[in-house]
């Protein structure tokens, strides 16, 4: 990083939301959310070839307890979405959410009684992926968004008075 | 296997109330009957040595709202003959209402999940199946969305989900970072 090679300095000032968010996005923890062809193509973009771990995030998990950003990949269908919701609020806090593919952004073609129309209708989304599916490269994008909008971010935004009153 | 007069005879013989009529698209036979005879008919071409039908291949449903058809529902079994390689499609006409045959689980299990899927898209029952529930649809669905007469885009059931909001109150919105 080249602090190494400036002297003899052994500690840093910074302030602690800029650590804090440092630390957060470059250490993603996925949770692939599966369910069609942009699953395939997310395994794709797991690969070497594409070296996600650029961006610390290739350390996927496959429970939500352990994971702080839900990649929902293909389309939900009215079975599938009491799931999705189920794994959603097993995240711990702080978490983000990527809709990849037009299916889960929008329910795609499938304009039928079983699909979702867009996952955001019942979940909060931060970053959408065109495409059907999106390459690689968008999900890397993808991700990319997702750090700046944790770089974004301030502890203070978590302080419990902030939280919306109870109705 | 008989060729198809012979076949006819044979069956207008032996269902004389419930024979509706055979007919035969490029080579492939379907045997038209009433619903309430098709286990009968079913049992026959299993077990008869002339039709050793032995294989249940598919089971599914026609619904002919708008159609030409001897009644609104078609279920239409598939049977194959693993000996000589044949096949064969039966199809069983059902009134509109309260849609009822006999279930072929006696004679092929594999009919079990077959006529499941069946109940659950065309809402036809089968009487005698062990366990007659839906199979695709959640369990809390409420009507059979393959009929012809139920709208495309449902009636709001992909609507009917609770909405998670984020979960703490000023969270940075994705809109602002991206200004």
């Amino acid at each position: 990083m080249g602090i190494e090679q400036s002297g003899k300095a052994e500690w840093v000032t910074t302030r602690l939301d800029n650590f804090v968010n440092w630390a957060r996005k470059n250490s993603l923890w996925p949770m692939p959310f599966g369910t069609a062809c942009c699953g395939i193509e997310f395994m794709s973009a797991m690969t070497s070839r594409h070296d996600i771990a650029r961006f610390g995030a290739e350390a996927i998990r496959f429970s939500p307890r352990q994971s702080d950003l839900l990649i929902v990949a293909g389309r939900i269908s009215i079975k599938m979405m009491p799931v999705l919701t189920r794994i959603y609020e097993q995240m711990p806090e702080p978490k983000w959410v990527i809709s990849m593919g037009a299916c889960a952004s929008s329910g795609g073609v499938f304009d039928t009684y079983s699909v979702i129309q867009g996952i955001d209708h019942f979940l909060p989304v931060d970053v959408y992926l065109p495409g059907c599916p999106p390459r690689p490269e968008a999900v890397l994008d993808g991700l990319m968004l997702i750090q700046r909008l944790i770089e974004g971010d301030s502890l203070t935004h978590y302080r419990p008075s902030d939280a919306p009153a109870e109705t | 296997m008989l060729p198809k007069d012979q076949l006819s005879h044979v069956l207008k013989d032996k269902f004389p109330e419930s024979f509706l009529e055979l007919t035969s698209f490029r080579g492939m036979l379907t045997v038209h009957i009433k619903g309430a005879a098709v286990l009968e008919l079913l049992r026959t071409l299993k077990s008869d040595p002339r039709f050793a039908f032995n294989f249940l291949a598919d089971v599914t449903a026609v619904d002919h709202l708008e159609l030409a058809g001897h009644a609104r529902y078609a279920v239409v079994y598939h049977l194959l003959n693993q000996y000589e390689a044949r096949r064969i499609v039966v199809r069983a006409w059902v009134e509109e209402e309260h849609p009822s045959l006999p279930s072929a689980v006696s004679l092929w299990k594999t009919a079990d999940w077959l006529e499941r899927e069946v109940y659950d898209l065309f809402g036809i029952e089968f009487a005698g199946h062990p366990n007659l529930v839906r199979i695709m649809n959640p369990d809390d669905f409420i009507h059979h969305p393959l009929r012809k007469d139920y709208p495309l885009q449902g009636r709001g059931e992909r609507d009917n989900f609770p909405v998670v909001e984020r979960s703490i109150g000023s969270r940075w919105k994705a809109g602002k970072a991206f200004e």
